[in-house]
């Protein structure tokens, strides 16, 4: 019972679990729900679906892309890729995890298409082509924008992967030699909830089909449907170096004294003042340290349409607004110095009215 | 440069009849001395960083206010980064004193706290501040700043970092810049230099076309000076001519005091009403 034990390597975390009993099972998804901020309840959710052989069924789409963001879902470890695959969702259509090809898959993935019509969760990766009628990514004959088409057009929900995916990516840089856009401009008119990043963060992806195969509903999401909960603030807000960028102490040059000291890189052309993503407090694949600033690099605006592949590596990032006082900076901000001025005035008028009637009533004494 | 209050007062006796008897040529175009320092402020190349701010709270020993940033100069800010927002116009703006070539704080300090001293720095002088704050009033620019909230205040503004610079070292601003978006030079280095970049972009610089260098001749000119994409007015420098900022006011001052007429004319009037009433009181008496 219990985990995979190698001969060699001794117990294999996050390997298939064969013969696993109900209660390493649960334990199994309730760890998968924490990791990905889910209730526990969540987990014993789950763990009853996949035992009455419900699991929600998953397509997932490759198209212009590196598989960048396959190969950082790979490697995540609560849950691990072999458990959210073989125990918690039906990966039913992957052209990176299968071993079948050709016909095969194809056949595969009409057969989950019409068995969970309305109900699957199409994730999207790389993006799509649409110049010269979008022959530049076909697959099995048809072109990336007829398959994105029809599978998306039919799935309960519509999950974009990756910055390619989301708004184009690198495939979409200048001069964008095969018209790539991301799968929201495709799928006009149905929502398609975007994760942005080169690569993704595989916790904001399994985040999201987590909770809308657990919940059946989607994150909160911004005006670029990123989900809120990973995208809602900039790097800049929660970097580990924002200290130094307030006491102003910046790298000049990669290898300098400031550069070796942590310093803050916005000197070096760092865009997490203008990136929202949740890098600087989920690092990938939880190994600590692990993405772009922790590194010793700028971070380069993956998630950010217009920044990443666009504006160059080093230029300074806007910083927001809101950082600087106004030219003329209005001082009679302050209501409540107003309000103890009234107060004072009305104290004074009760001190002065209790003055004059004493007096009064001395007068009366002595008339008396 | 400490003097006690003997010496303040018999500075001040001999000053009032010179002053009575009227400065000429105070509206003669003040140079800059031969050694006069300055900074140069590149609003194109600033990135709004604030690198400056802090260095500067550093340089001269304020507190930090880290996570309570100032918005405007205070009674602990010498410098600040403030920003210009038009549509999709941003500039950033280093507020901070101008070290005029003529400065209205030394004309309007009564006392001679405020003077230029080494460089052309225009210092203050604690011993011999009164604290009247003329300077406040006088500074086109609105720059000295008063401690309200301390029973022993000072009047702070920025003072070059004459303490570093003594040493051999850069004001704590240029510095820490890491754009090069002000600099620290010799006044007619810096002069030089931005009238070379005018030159060399002048489609860059506001005016387009034919660019200005703020300080070059306003308010009589400063050794602090700004070169901005956008109209300097908007990024909060008044609109001066070639005239020091502070001479209108002396003018109109030592013109009302000229040969005492004032205050003699003042006393005669008061004079005429008392006599009157004293002769109306004596008929009421008789």
């Amino acid at each position: 019972m219990g985990r995979r034990v190698d001969p060699k390597l001794g117990p294999v975390d996050g390997a298939p679990m064969d013969g696993v009993d109900r209660r390493d099972f649960v334990k199994v998804c309730m760890m998968a729900a924490a990791a990905v901020g889910l209730p526990a309840s969540v987990g014993v959710k789950w763990a009853e679906a996949a035992e009455a052989g419900l699991k929600p069924s998953v397509i997932w789409l490759h198209f212009q892309e590196c598989t960048g963001c396959t190969e950082s879902l790979l490697r995540t470890s609560h849950p691990g890729l072999a458990e959210l695959i073989l125990d918690l969702i039906s990966v039913d259509y992957h052209e990176t995890l299968f071993a079948a090809a050709g016909n095969q898959i194809e056949d595969a993935l009409h057969q989950a298409m019409e068995q969970h019509e309305g109900k699957y969760v199409c994730i999207v990766e790389g993006a799509i082509p649409t110049k010269d009628g979008g022959i530049y990514c076909q697959i099995g004959g048809r072109t990336a924008v007829d398959i994105l088409q029809d599978v998306g057009s039919k799935a309960g929900a519509v999950i974009a992967i990756g910055s390619c995916a989301s708004w184009g990516g690198i495939p979409s840089a200048d001069p964008n030699p095969t018209g790539a856009v991301g799968a929201p401009t495709i799928l006009e008119g149905t929502p398609v909830v975007t994760i942005p990043g080169c690569p993704a963060n595989p916790y904001n992806l399994l985040g999201t089909v987590l909770q809308y195969v657990s919940m059946g509903t989607l994150p909160a999401l911004d005006d670029k449907n990123r989900p809120l909960w990973a995208y809602g603030r900039t790097i800049h807000e929660h970097c580990p170096r924002r200290a130094h960028f307030d006491a102003g102490r910046f790298a000049r040059m990669y290898g300098d004294e400031g550069h070796r000291l942590g310093y803050c890189l916005f000197a070096l052309g760092c865009k997490g003042p203008e990136t929202h993503a949740n890098c600087s407090v989920n690092h990938f694949g939880e190994i600590p340290d692990c993405w772009p600033i922790g590194l010793g690099h700028p971070c380069f605006g993956c998630t950010e349409q217009g920044v990443a592949f666009h504006k160059p590596l080093h230029q300074e990032a806007a910083l927001p607004e809101g950082a600087h006082p106004p030219i003329h900076p209005d001082h009679r901000k302050s209501i409540a110095a107003g309000w103890a001025g009234v107060a004072g005035l009305a104290a004074g008028a009760a001190i002065g009215a209790g003055l004059m009637a004493s007096k009064k009533l001395g007068e009366k004494d002595t008339e008396d | 440069m400490s003097m006690d209050r003997r010496t303040l007062l018999k500075g001040l006796a001999v000053a009032a009849p010179a002053a009575a008897a009227g400065s000429a040529g105070a509206s003669e175009a003040v140079k800059a001395p031969d050694d006069a320092v300055g900074m140069l402020y590149d609003a194109t190349r600033c990135i709004g960083c604030r690198a400056c701010v802090t260095a500067c709270k550093k340089a001269n020993n304020l507190p930090l206010e880290m996570y309570d940033p100032p918005d405007d100069l205070n009674g602990t800010t010498k410098n600040i980064i403030k920003i210009y927002h038009e549509g999709d116009t941003t500039s950033y703006m280093k507020a901070q004193c101008m070290h005029c070539l003529d400065p209205a704080c030394v004309r309007a300090c009564m006392v001679g706290s405020f003077k230029k001293r080494d460089f052309g720095i225009v210092t203050w002088d604690p011993n011999r501040c009164i604290g009247c704050r003329y300077c406040q009033v006088a500074c086109p620019y609105n720059i000295p700043k008063f401690q309200w909230d301390t029973p022993v205040p000072k009047i702070v503004k920025c003072e070059m970092c004459l303490h570093l610079i003594k040493g051999g070292s850069q004001p704590g601003c240029c510095a820490a810049c890491p754009k090069e978006a002000v600099i620290f030079g010799k006044y007619t280095d810096l002069l030089a230099d931005a009238r070379e970049r005018i030159a060399k972009h002048p489609d860059r610089y506001w005016p387009k076309g034919d660019p200005i260098i703020f300080g070059d001749d306003e308010g009589g000119g400063t050794q602090v000076l700004y070169l901005a994409g956008l109209d300097f007015e908007k990024l909060g420098l008044p609109d001066l001519d070639s005239e020091p900022a502070g001479a209108i006011a002396q003018k109109v001052q030592h013109g009302v005091y000229q040969g005492l007429i004032a205050p003699v004319a003042l006393y005669a009037v008061l004079g005429a009403v008392m006599w009157r009433n004293r002769r109306a009181d004596r008929k009421e008496d008789e």
